[in-house]
């Protein structure tokens, strides 16, 4: 049997001669149990030394390797070339500035990531000779599928509304705010609600859920974030018939 | 070694052809247009009804026109597939946790048909009754 050639169509910029990008297109022998990724690192490794994209784990683990391969966002790892055409065109993850051919400048997710706090807020410090903040399966599993998020942006490539305006904390950055607001040993929920309950927070997400179809790992940021909507929602109701109520 | 990002522009008129889940998203948001339209037909029903019997049996004429059944039956194709499209994304929106495991989405969302069912059975009853 012979080898299966793939033409890789690969959106190529450089910021130091270009001035927009372009494509350009490298044929490749690929074998069957092949990803994209494995057929970039091709032509890094034989065809063309000069292109730039990140990668690490070759295992969907470490999130750094997204693109858009035929316009939908996925990691290149992910993506086996036995479920792809014969011609595949890779370019950088849509909605982020291009630094170089298939990276992308990720400062404003981290930004937004930054904001919301992505961490534990601990009700109390405690020494660690005092043991463990423990918390039962039940507690854990409240929150458990949001902690699989692994920042490879996809949703932030796959969402119109950061498409189109900037300012839009995003799906992951929110999904990991529920996370941590979900969990038991966390007092942070109110300190979180300036970035996350605003109209540059929940509230520009109109749920088309293009997030929750390409995360892949089933996080469903989208539904993160309709989650948070009705509890502040609920926050907003219960402000309004008991002033002054603590929370 | 000089910085220089590139944007790529962004349509703000055809971006939503781009993927087939953009044209469903748009298809859900558009509803509303046809709902909104239906609950003007209502409205102005109503004010037939109270102008008197000509009144009323003039709009009861005017809705089985040709254009009039098209609408209604867009209108509907429309109320159906927000009602369906929303209902469907009830589980992940508002998941219910008993003990350690989660409510099965099905049972949300068929609790939600099942209300749909017995509202419209208390209107067409109140209705017809």
């Amino acid at each position: 049997m012979s080898e299966r050639q793939v033409d890789l169509e690969i959106l190529r910029y450089n910021p130091e001669t270009d001035e927009v990008p372009a494509w350009r297109t490298y044929r490749v022998p690929c074998q069957e149990d092949w990803v994209v990724l494995d057929a970039i690192n091709y032509v890094k490794d034989e065809l063309d030394r000069t292109l730039s994209y990140r990668w690490s784990c070759h295992m969907a683990v470490c999130g750094s390797c997204g693109v858009m391969i035929n316009g939908e966002p996925m990691l290149s790892c992910k993506a086996f070339l036995r479920d792809l055409p014969d011609r595949i065109r890779v370019e950088p993850l849509a909605n982020f500035p291009i630094e170089r051919d298939l990276i992308v400048v990720m400062d404003d997710f981290m930004a937004k990531l930054d904001s919301v706090k992505p961490y534990l807020v601990p009700r109390e410090e405690k020494p660690i000779e005092d043991g463990e903040h423990l918390q039962t399966p039940a507690q854990l599993n409240k929150f458990k599928q949001y902690t699989l998020c692994i920042n490879c942006t996809l949703c932030y490539a796959a969402c119109p509304q950061y498409a189109h305006n900037e300012s839009f904390v995003g799906p992951a950055a929110l999904a990991l705010a529920h996370r941590y607001n979900l969990d038991s040993r966390d007092v942070g929920r109110a300190a979180r609600e300036d970035v996350v309950a605003s109209n540059a927070g929940i509230w520009e997400c109109s749920f088309v859920g293009a997030c929750s179809d390409v995360c892949p790992h089933d996080v469903d940021p989208a539904g993160a974030i309709q989650q948070i909507k009705i509890a502040s929602t609920m926050d907003y109701f219960k402000d309004l018939l008991m002033p002054g109520r603590g929370r | 070694m000089s910085r220089k990002p590139y944007r790529r522009p962004v349509s703000t008129s055809r971006w939503w052809l781009a993927q087939p889940r953009y044209i469903r998203y748009m298809a859900r948001e558009v509803s509303c247009v046809f709902i909104g339209a239906y609950t003007g037909v209502v409205v102005v029903g109503l004010l037939r009804l109270s102008e008197g019997a000509a009144a009323w049996g003039a709009f009861l004429e005017a809705l089985q026109a040709p254009a009039s059944v098209a609408f209604h039956l867009l209108a509907l194709a429309f109320a159906l597939y927000h009602t369906t499209t929303w209902f469907n994304v009830t589980p992940r929106a508002m998941p219910v946790q008993l003990g350690e495991a989660r409510l099965p989405g099905g049972v949300i969302i068929g609790a939600h048909y099942a209300g749909w069912a017995l509202v419209s059975a208390l209107i067409l009853f109140l209705a017809g009754g």
